[in-house]
């Protein structure tokens, strides 16, 4: 029982690490409606920035906003400038659109950077909570800011004329462009949200994985599972779908035998993948009726 | 219109932008015809190197035809099919290194193997779509490598360490070419027949129902066709030709290791496949061109930013031909076949 619960904390530990980015994945696929591949990278490029400022003597919090600031620049001019071309491509152009942003961003980070890993702080300490070693004030902090970050999403989102318009450009872009939608700037708006989000992410998870250019592929790659999971339209979906996948890839090394520790990424995806066999559009997810 | 959003994603997500414009029949069999005189010629002129290089591309192309047969004629989206490719490679090469079997027969080998196990995981898959069938194949893509380094199956698969297999010498009576060149011919039969049957089965009553479901599913099981059977069949048979490009690829680089066939080959895959055009056939081996060469050119200009250069020449790839070569091809000839219908109107729509 005392493992187990043990588990279940470093398994929520790491959840909120994807849970952040799933959120961050499920903004952009409100606003444009395709997954990004190169989320993770914007991310990683973000939260260098925030190192190379803090570097320059910048204090935490203020380098933590300069970076939400930018990075909110920075994507809505990757929408203007390099997806605005080819908004009408085939989807998988797109998508091919996407690898190479992830590609180009990699690489000059590791260009201007290099690959040497780097610490980055934690505005939070990393004393352990509750004195029973089971999580500590950092972990606690990122599940903290996770929550904040999805209720203030949520009130944007249900709450705004904002929000409303975004997700109206999202869902039907063509009957909001009739009511007087800016359907263009409601997409790059998205895009600098998520941006922002994963600057944000990104400057959180660093402390636990450390700086470097490929810090973001793995973390990546749960968040989409944590996002699909939990139904690419609802963000407490995104939120609840990222800690599920944290918890279920540390049960399954823990507790399935024999196979568990050295197959456990993969177990966690095949309880993924069973899951969705049952409920096909996540578990938060709207069910799309299709007409002929 | 709202609830068919995602609909519209699947739809999209497959279909050609461009409408066939074709050429006429005869013109097209020449110029098959005069690309196979010149790929069977190479040889004569090119390196061993060269051979090796090409021999890759055609192996690439294969194993993104199999792609394209299951994304662009069927509308199902794979990031797995490096798992089918490793898993051609790895049958391959246990037949070889631990029975001694002809490496000839671990091509048929290879290819019933990646049948059986694509018509398995396309069962489940009728149950997904779009984005949660992406990541079902992605859990796929993750799960082979370390399903390869298990140590259970280390007898077999040799674990991290992977297998050596002999590359395969030229028969007796062909003494006069080597191995690179004997390797090539042999891809070269393989990738042939292979890309013949595929054009056959496209254009076949079986072909014309694999697009209608992913034109419209509803209207094809109206028109009474039993998608479940023809989207796993699909599933299989793009296992099959990624299988066989698998043990193809075992047979030329004679060595196979877990960590070759990750995501990443899956990633590549999809490049090659949109680079060249979804639901072209002879688009893939363009693909396979990009897939190979291009980020070695990009090596070859800079180090340390080979991934930046190989991202910006994908971005301006996309950008001038957003259908890939092949919707780039046939656009060209649309407009030159209606400048010569009516070179009046100089060519412009």
């Amino acid at each position: 029982m005392e493992l187990l619960l043990q588990q279940v904390m470093a398994g929520l530990a790491n959840g909120a690490i994807y849970a952040c980015v799933a959120l961050a994945v499920v903004m952009i696929y409100q606003a444009i409606d395709h997954l990004n591949f190169a989320q993770g990278e914007m991310a990683m490029f973000s939260t260098f920035i925030a190192w190379q400022l803090m570097t320059w003597g910048v204090p935490y919090w203020v380098a933590f906003a300069i970076t939400i600031v930018l990075s909110f620049i920075a994507g809505v001019l990757i929408d203007r400038v390099l997806f605005r071309p080819v908004q009408n491509a085939p989807i998988l152009s797109q998508i091919v659109a996407f690898i190479a942003l992830f590609s180009i961003l990699n690489s000059s980070a590791g260009q201007i950077w290099d690959y040497t890993i780097k610490s980055f702080p934690t505005p939070f300490g990393t004393a352990p909570l509750f004195g029973s070693g089971m999580i500590d004030a950092h972990e606690a902090g990122m599940i903290g800011i996770t929550l904040i970050l999805l209720g203030f999403l949520y009130a944007f989102f249900r709450g705004t004329r904002l929000g409303l318009a975004m997700r109206a450009a999202a869902a039907n872009p063509v009957s909001a462009r009739l009511v007087g939608i800016r359907v263009g700037w409601m997409t790059a708006l998205g895009w600098g949200m998520a941006a922002a989000l994963g600057a944000i992410a990104g400057m959180l998870i660093a402390p636990v994985v450390f700086l470097e250019p490929n810090m973001m592929i793995g973390v990546l790659l749960y968040g989409f599972a944590g996002a699909v999971l939990g139904g690419l339209t609802s963000p407490l979906g995104a939120v609840v779908g990222g800690f599920a996948v944290g918890v279920l890839e540390n049960l399954a090394g823990t507790f399935i035998p024999y196979v568990g520790r050295e197959l456990k990424l993969t177990l966690a995806l095949i309880m993924i993948v069973i899951v969705l066999m049952f409920r096909p559009n996540g578990l938060f997810g709207r069910m799309v009726v299709s007409r002929v | 219109m709202t609830t068919l959003r995602d609909e519209d994603i699947a739809v999209s997500a497959a279909v050609p932008t461009q409408r066939a414009a074709r050429l006429r029949p005869t013109l097209r069999h020449a110029i098959v015809a005069v690309f196979v005189a010149i790929a069977f010629a190479i040889p004569f002129v090119a390196s061993s190197f060269v051979m090796f290089q090409l021999s890759e591309v055609l192996i690439y192309g294969l194993a993104i035809l199999g792609l394209n047969l299951l994304t662009g004629f069927n509308g199902q989206f794979s990031l797995g099919h490096s798992a089918f490719y490793g898993l051609g490679a790895y049958t391959a090469a246990i037949l070889m290194h631990n029975y001694e079997v002809n490496y000839l027969w671990t091509l048929p080998a290879a290819g019933v193997v990646c049948f059986g196990v694509g018509f398995l995981f396309g069962l489940p898959a009728l149950r997904l779509q779009n984005l949660y069938l992406a990541l079902a194949t992605f859990a796929l893509a993750t799960a082979m490598p370390q399903i390869l380094k298990f140590h259970a199956l280390e007898n077999w698969t040799g674990g991290v360490q992977g297998l050596v297999v002999d590359q395969p010498d030229p028969p007796d009576f062909l003494s006069m070419i080597d191995g690179d060149q004997w390797l090539y011919y042999v891809t070269l039969v393989v990738v042939l027949l292979m890309f013949a049957a595929a054009a056959t089965l496209v254009r076949s009553r079986t072909g014309r129902a694999i697009m209608a479901i992913r034109d419209n599913p509803i209207a094809a099981a109206a028109m009474g066709i039993n998608t479940s059977l023809y989207k796993t069949l699909t599933f299989g048979v793009s296992a099959l030709y990624t299988g066989v490009a698998g043990a193809l690829s075992a047979l030329a680089v004679a060595f196979v290791a877990p960590d070759s066939f990750t995501i990443f080959l899956s990633i590549s895959l999809l490049v090659g496949l949109v680079i060249g055009g979804v639901g072209s056939i002879p688009g893939c081996l363009f693909g396979g061109l990009f897939v190979l060469y291009v980020p070695n050119i990009a090596n070859s200009l800079s180090n340390g930013l080979a991934g930046a250069i190989y991202g910006v020449i994908l971005l301006i790839v996309i950008f001038v031909m957003p259908a890939g070569a092949a919707g780039f091809v046939r656009a060209v000839i649309a407009r030159l076949s209606r400048w010569r219908q009516n070179p009046t109107e100089g060519g412009y729509r």
